[in-house]
């Protein structure tokens, strides 16, 4: 009994208060460690080396439309004062371009990651709340009201969206043949759903009584594509594209998909030339407009970064592993106490 | 009235007895004592004002205003506000209960009771509400609830006796005596009366001083210390006194001595907020070249920018816009300093002081009392003791003699042998002495030789003179308590011999200043006293001198053997040699030794010297050295009978404990309040103080110039015996060619004691260096008679001038000074007092508890806690960084690479409890081999697991990692397209990879630092993974989405971004940048240059398969020719006190004179021997009587 009662303070003696939960102690072993060195490298290496031999498999055709060179077509554009300017750009394509081709619009030197323009938009109005058409945010300064009216879209994102438009032919013995264009799914299914949502009003533009269009924009947000309306005000694909900001200065944007009609398998061999509508201004910061076209892969568009990463790492791990054996072999653990 | 008070120095105390009124008029404090610090009301207000004198925490407030400022606010205000209101509330939860328990303790304090005289008559008063001036009663073993004037006691003279082991640690009893003109005031009525006036000076810490004067009656009595009880003693012996309250509560010298509580913060917690601050810096740095960066930009780029993003009316020019965005990158790279690094660092300790307190092994189950980790801030700190500073009484012993062997006219008793003749071990099992026989003997009395009884039984008369010798030649009191023969003795020693002689029937029985009643073998006889030659410190023996019944004059004496050796007729001298030999071995044996000798002496011889000694009692000048010549003549020409050997009990596994301890390079003082040749005994028998030891350096001077001369000898010493050593090993030499001697080189031993008034000298301005340096060369260093005030400076010394962590451990309340001054204090509970507990960081039963407390608990929480930090920094670093090399992307424009949530979220939900596992759970090595190598703990003393190189690694660490998870998917991303040809480098799905990739990345990294992975670890490592995809997922859920569009804006991004190959590629391969260097890094350094660490490690892998036998660490037997001296812990004076009759009974010293008052305690002696001889005389013939004696209705203690 009292044996029992010295114990009465006694801490209870389990694994967890004792401190002597099982556990696994794993130690960094030559047996192990050497071995998953090289099985990492190999490993690496193997998905290097694929990811390169796809990446250059995947062809791309980039092409400068800026303007800045007195030789370039658009050269007249980028003068002063030109609205409505048309530049045409040919180019040549000497094997098929397998499709389905896309067609990018290329922006560098372009902060769409600068903090104050990112912020410069209001949620509520995108997704469709009237209210706030007539009482933007104010993140949207100074786009938000424009000679007392408010602005819809506000914010300096809609209001620079990018607005040079492209046509493309094929020259087909001297006739140009318009190659058809897709601009339907461009941008991301939840921001066509779910993010960005048209008024319920109808017509559209009704909701936008009383409101000012974006002041770069030639027409306003319910005039984006008269011909289609789930593809117009705000969610507009071109407009979701442009309002999916950049994360780094140098970007481009899907701007159409080639896949239909004759072109359905890529574009053939033979020449071709893109009319552009050059409206948007770069100039001035020294960026440049590119337009791009590719095709894609199992792991998207063309990227030799990540081949040449993969293979870097995975021939690293390769080295690490036999430097480790050489070390391991001439200075053995000491086994002494 | 209150300012008043605050503002009243008190310059002199003026109190008047029983006059409360007057008394008033003064705003003395009163008794009751506060420790806490809050109240309900005051709570919240005082709380958040101490958290926001915090850094951190202000930090996190400024930062949080400088959100709500728009211009500048780059991360919404709750990214800051949710961890911030999460760690006020965790602490202030911490502190609310820590405030609880003080309340607890004050209010069980507090509600003590005690006797006051109020209004006409004793009543029972609460401790709080005694006042200055009342006058209590005090009864038998209560503790003193004030300084308190003793009035009257219930012994003669005003006599009563106090232990003031609470004070300073002794426990030996202390006479304190009131003035005569109130002793005899023990009676309500009479006491009402007194109103005598104390002045006397104000509160102050001195123990043992105490000045003022009593006016009564118009006569002026001066007062001393000698006449004070202080709160904390506990009254003994003494039925009851009366004693008037002169300090009450906070002001007594008790908790005048306490001191402030300091608060103690840790090494690392020092090295944190250095480290915070430089993150600071760092920050700032960031923050202006990011700034400047943002200028720079403006001026080229975005002005030109400004067709699509025009400046706002703030930003006024380029220059300004910088400004602003320096605030908005503070904001944003504000995590570098960790806000949930504070708290997580005190959850962290909180564990690990459960895991102190939930020990079983370091339960102690005598007194029931397990570990307690009172501090619980205090738990790395333990993993880095480089100083110990030990109390001696109750720490290192159990303050319990034990009377272990003898040796009688040349054969020694005390040693078991089995039936081959071995020597055998003497343990718990043994079987003792059944001394039932008779009926005096103490049941608490151990002897394992049977034929000392026999030697007695056969009335060996060299024996029984022996045992006669010790039942005469001391200074101890009888009593009867509750049926029982009880012992008071001034020194355990005393109490040890006589109670030996008791139980081999020889029972020291009742003396009067004139004579000595002895139970011999059952027979009562009585012997004259006819002198004492009273103990002191250079006579080191003390002798009586007695008739006995036949009337031969007999002198007795005991001392320390050197001494009495030299004493010895020449007769004895063969018995010397043998004798000489066996207190050898006595020693030997860390036991303490005392010689005894007599000398009959011839009537007229005694008649001379008797004269002689009265005469020299009376003279005033010179008497010390004249009685000493007078006592050393006729102590000359002694016969032998032989020594005794006494064992000071140490604590449980004290010699274990301190070598492991010594083996960790911890560094061992002992300070104690002993006396010297105590202490040093204690150091031999602890293995403190070996025999190999080149030398030991006693430095006892009472001058400033001596104590600096033998410092300054013992120094050179020590540095020219080295340099001859370091000559020889021409190896070496080199290395250590100049002449500083580093305390490394230095290969031989020594040892420094050094007493009371030495010390004081030492310890001041010109020679405290070369004190320490000394002190520091030494392997042990004693010091003895130290007070609590010196206590606490040693530590002080070693404190200031070593950077080094130091450890107090104590018992008493004389250690509480210095428990309270060092980085960490330690009680030993479940001893009488708690004052030492209270005012510890830690307490537990046994010292050999220690060695767990400190190798095993305090290893692992620094290895915990510096792992931890490490980590901590790495991941903030990793995390943060990504903001600053985006910068470079966006225009310097504080645009944040992640989505506010992850922010928010990261620190407190993603990665918190991997890392929180990691610092509760982890162990490099199991506390098996954590103490079966002790050397391991001297990483924690050489701060090699986290320091600024450390942290310096770290940061890198995470920088590096940053820089890779940022232009990892950099690279990757300019020309990334998604399968469906879709662009794919917008800034969420960036934000998402890089997010996804940091978690992983950090949760591998904790993966490789854990080294012990539980179920738990598990459980939160993956389940972080989990929780980060399953918020993920859930954050960016249409269903959110609808509900607060404007928050969570990443709605479908998680979706969109990882189904793509391309992204997981991405992951996966910056995941293997970050992890595989350094993942190589550790193996090739766990080959190339393992750590003690390691090898322990492996070798633990290697044989886990084997249960690891319990260590036996079996004492080992000094071969040491060393003695202690006559090592009484007691002071003279006593002698005197019993010839003068002082400290008897006045019934008993007037025996005489009325007899009648003297009846009934004489009667009950007699009654006893005369059972005593009945029984006894049967007994001694016919053991098998012996129950009988027991079913006698019988109150002594058979």
């Amino acid at each position: 009994m009292k044996e029992e009662g010295n114990y009465a303070n006694r801490p209870s003696n389990t694994a967890f208060t004792q401190q002597r939960l099982p556990a696994w102690q794993p130690m960094l072993s030559a047996g192990v460690v050497i071995p998953g060195f090289l099985l990492i490298g190999l490993a690496f290496i193997g998905i290097g080396v694929g990811l390169l031999i796809t990446s250059r498999s995947i062809q791309v055709l980039e092409l400068d439309y800026t303007g800045t060179e007195t030789s370039s077509p658009c050269y007249q554009c980028t003068m002063s004062n030109q609205s409505n300017c048309v530049c045409k750009l040919s180019f040549s394509i000497g094997t098929l371009f397998k499709g389905p081709v896309f067609f990018y619009y290329g922006l560098t030197n372009y902060f769409q990651n600068q903090r104050k323009y990112g912020v410069s938009k209001d949620f509520n109005q995108l997704i469709g709340d009237v209210s706030y058409f007539k009482s933007p945010s104010s993140d949207c300064q100074p786009y938000q009201r424009v000679n007392g009216k408010p602005i819809v879209p506000c914010g300096a994102i809609a209001n620079s969206m990018f607005n040079d438009t492209f046509k493309l032919y094929q020259i087909i013995n001297g006739k140009e043949e318009l190659v058809p264009f897709d601009g339907k799914g461009i941008a991301w299914w939840t921001d066509y759903n779910i993010k960005y949502r048209n008024p319920d009003y109808t017509p559209l533009k009704n909701a936008f009584n009383d409101t000012e269009k974006p002041v770069f924009w030639t027409k306003p947000a319910y005039e984006l594509d008269t011909s289609d309306a789930s593809n117009n005000g705000f969610i507009n694909q071109d407009f979701l594209v442009w309002m999916r900001r950049a994360a780094l200065p140098n970007f481009r944007k899907l701007y159409r998909r080639i896949t239909e009609g004759n072109y359905k398998d890529g574009l053939p061999a033979g020449n071709y030339s893109l009319e552009i509508s050059y409206n948007y201004p770069v100039i001035s910061f020294e960026g440049t407009k590119k337009v791009t076209f590719s095709n894609v892969s199992w792991m998207g568009g063309q990227n030799e970064f990540l081949g040449i990463a993969y293979l870097v790492i995975g021939s690293m791990c390769v080295v690490m592993s036999v430097v480790m054996l050489i070390v391991y072999a001439k200075f053995r653990f000491p086994e002494e106490d | 009235m209150f300012l008043k008070c605050s503002l009243f120095v008190e310059k002199e105390r003026r109190v008047k007895a029983n006059s409360r009124e007057y008394n008033d008029k003064f705003l003395y404090a009163d008794n009751r004592i506060k420790t806490s610090k809050y109240n309900i009301f005051t709570f919240l207000p005082v709380n958040l004002f101490e958290q926001f004198q915090r850094v951190a925490n202000a930090y996190f407030v400024v930062l949080l205003i400088l959100q709500l400022i728009p211009e500048i606010s780059s991360l919404s205000w709750f990214t800051t506000i949710v961890p911030l209101v999460m760690v006020l509330v965790i602490t202030a939860v911490k502190d609310a209960t820590d405030d609880y328990f003080r309340h607890k303790s004050d209010q069980q304090v507090n509600n003590r009771k005690s006797q006051v005289l109020i209004r006409g008559s004793l009543q029972k008063e609460k401790w709080m509400n005694v006042r200055v001036g009342d006058i209590i009663k005090l009864e038998n073993n209560q503790f003193v609830a004030a300084d308190i004037l003793l009035l009257c006691s219930s012994e003669p003279y005003g006599l009563c006796y106090i232990e003031t082991a609470e004070l300073d640690g002794e426990t030996n009893l202390k006479a304190r005596q009131a003035l005569s003109v109130t002793s005899d005031l023990g009676d309500v009525s009479k006491l009402l009366n007194f109103d005598g006036k104390v002045i006397c000076e104000p509160p102050n810490n001195k123990l043992d001083k105490f000045t003022g004067t009593l006016n009564w009656r118009g006569n002026k009595y001066s007062l001393d210390n000698g006449k004070m009880l202080l709160r904390g003693c506990i009254l003994r012996n003494t039925e009851w006194c009366f004693g008037m309250v002169i300090f009450a509560g906070l002001q007594t010298k008790l908790m005048q001595n306490c001191g402030k509580t300091k608060f103690k913060r840790t090494t690392i917690d020092k090295l944190m907020n250095t480290l915070v601050l430089w993150i600071f810096a760092f920050l700032i740095c960031m923050g202006v070249i990011l700034a400047t960066g943002n200028t720079i930009w403006e001026t080229w780029i975005g002005r030109g920018f400004e067709m699509f993003l025009p400046w706002t009316k703030f930003q006024i020019s380029t220059v300004f816009s910088g400004f602003l965005t320096f605030w908005s990158y503070i904001i944003i790279l504000n995590t570098v300093v960790p806000i949930s690094l504070y708290v997580s660092v005190e959850v962290l300790r909180l564990g690990h002081s459960f895991f102190i307190n939930w020990d079983v092994k370091m339960h102690n189950r005598q007194t029931n009392t397990a570990a307690v980790a009172r501090t619980t801030t205090l738990n790395e700190e333990l993993g880095q003791v480089e100083f110990i500073f030990s109390d001696k009484t109750g720490t290192l012993t159990q303050n319990i003699m034990v009377f272990s062997k003898c040796s009688i006219n040349g054969t020694i008793y005390g040693d078991v042998y089995d039936e081959f003749g071995h020597r055998m071990e003497i343990t718990e099992k043994t079987a003792c002495v059944d001394f039932s026989y008779n009926l005096l003997s103490d049941g608490a009395f151990k002897f394992y030789d049977n034929t000392l009884v026999e030697a007695v039984k056969q009335k060996d008369p060299a024996v029984q003179e022996f045992f006669r010798l010790l039942a005469l030649c001391h200074t101890v009191m009888s009593e009867e308590s509750e049926g029982k023969l009880v012992y008071q003795a001034q020194s355990p020693d005393e109490a040890a011999l006589v109670t030996a002689a008791r139980n081999f029937g020889f029972a020291f029985w009742a003396r009067t200043p004139e004579s000595i009643t002895v139970c011999e073998m059952g027979q009562v006889v009585t012997y004259q006293l006819l002198a004492i030659l009273d103990f002191n410190n250079t006579r080191k023996r003390m002798s009586v001198i007695v008739r006995d019944a036949q009337g031969r004059l007999r002198l007795y004496c005991k001392g320390a053997d050197t001494i009495i050796f030299d004493l010895l007729d020449p007769s004895s001298t063969d018995l010397m040699h043998t004798t000489s030999e066996q207190l050898n071995e006595f020693a030997g044996e860390g036991l303490r030794t005392l010689a005894l000798a007599y000398k009959d002496l011839d009537e007229e011889y005694c008649d001379v010297w008797m004269k002689k000694f009265l005469f020299v009692s009376a003279v005033l000048e010179n008497r010390e050295d004249q009685l000493a010549a007078l006592y050393e003549e006729i102590e000359r020409g002694m016969k032998l009978l032989g020594a005794t050997a006494i064992e000071d009990k140490l604590q449980e596994g004290v010699p274990e404990t301190i070598s492991k301890l010594n083996l960790a390079n911890i560094k061992i003082w002992v300070l104690t309040g002993d006396k010297q040749e105590t202490a040093v005994n204690i150091g031999y028998s602890c293995n403190m103080l070996r025999d190999d030891m080149t030398d030991v350096f006693v430095v006892s001077g009472h001058t400033l110039t001596e104590v600096q001369q033998q410092l300054r000898e013992a120094k050179e010493r020590i540095l020219s015996l080295s340099r001859v050593s370091d000559a020889r090993n021409d190896e070496e030499n080199d290395m250590f060619a100049d002449d500083s001697v580093f305390e490394e080189a230095i290969i031989t031993e020594y040892a420094l004691v050094i007493n009371g008034h030495s010390l004081a000298h030492a310890l001041e301005p010109q020679l405290e260096i070369v004190f320490l340096d000394l002190a520091c060369l030494c392997k042990t260093v004693i010091c003895c008679r130290v007070t609590p005030m010196q206590k606490a400076q040693v530590v002080e010394l070693v404190r200031k001038h070593k950077r080094a962590v130091t450890l107090a451990v104590g018992d008493g309340a004389n250690d509480v000074s210095m428990i309270k001054t060092s980085h960490i204090g330690v009680g030993i509970s479940g001893q009488e007092g708690m004052q030492a507990v209270l005012a510890s960081d830690y307490s537990f039963a046994q010292f050999r508890y220690l060695q767990r407390l400190l190798l095993v608990h305090g290893r692992w929480s620094y290895f915990r806690m510096s792992n931890f930090l490490s980590y901590f920094f790495y991941k903030n670093f990793a995390f943060t960084l990504v903001h600053f090399w985006y910068g470079f992307f966006c225009g310097f424009s504080a645009q944040t690479v992640y989505d506010q949530w992850f922010i928010t979220l990261f620190n407190i939900v993603y990665t918190s409890l991997p890392v929180l596992a990691m610092g509760l759970f982890d162990q490099d090595v199991n506390d098996q081999n954590s103490l079966r190598h002790p050397s391991l703990y001297k990483s924690g003393q050489n701060n090699l697991f986290f320091n600024k190189r450390q942290f310096f690694l770290c940061t890198v660490h995470g920088m590096t990692t940053s820089f890779l998870l940022f232009f990892i998917p950099y690279g990757a991303f300019s020309v990334m397209v998604k399968e469906d040809g879709s662009h794919s480098s917008d800034q969420q799905t960036f934000s998402i990879t890089i997010a996804t990739s940091l978690v992983i990345v950090v949760s591998v990294q904790i993966g490789l630092d854990t080294h012990y992975w539980t179920a738990v670890n598990h459980l939160f490592v993956w389940g972080s993974l989990a929780m980060y995809f399953a918020i993920l997922f859930a954050m960016q859920s249409d269903g959110l989405f609808g509900v607060f569009s404007n928050i969570f804006s990443f709605v479908g991004a998680a979706r969109n971004c990882l189904s793509e190959k391309s992204v997981w590629l991405v992951i996966l391969l910056t995941t293997a940048v970050c992890i595989v260097p350094d993942l190589f890094v550790r193996s090739i350094r766990a080959s190339l240059f393992p750590t003690q660490t390691d090898k322990v490690r492996q070798l633990q892998q290697s044989c886990k398969s084997q249960r690891p036998e319990e260590q036996n660490l079996r004492r080992a037997r000094r071969t040491s020719s060393r003695r202690s001296a006559y090592a009484f812990s007691h002071q003279e004076g006593f002698g005197e006190l019993i010839t003068s009759g002082k400290n008897m009974r006045t019934s008993r010293v007037s025996s005489t004179c009325s007899y009648e008052r003297t009846a009934p305690s004489s009667k009950w002696i007699e009654n006893v021997i005369k059972r005593t001889n009945a029984v006894s005389c049967i007994s001694f013939g016919s053991p098998n009587k012996q129950h009988q004696s027991l079913k006698q209705p019988d109150r002594l203690n058979c």
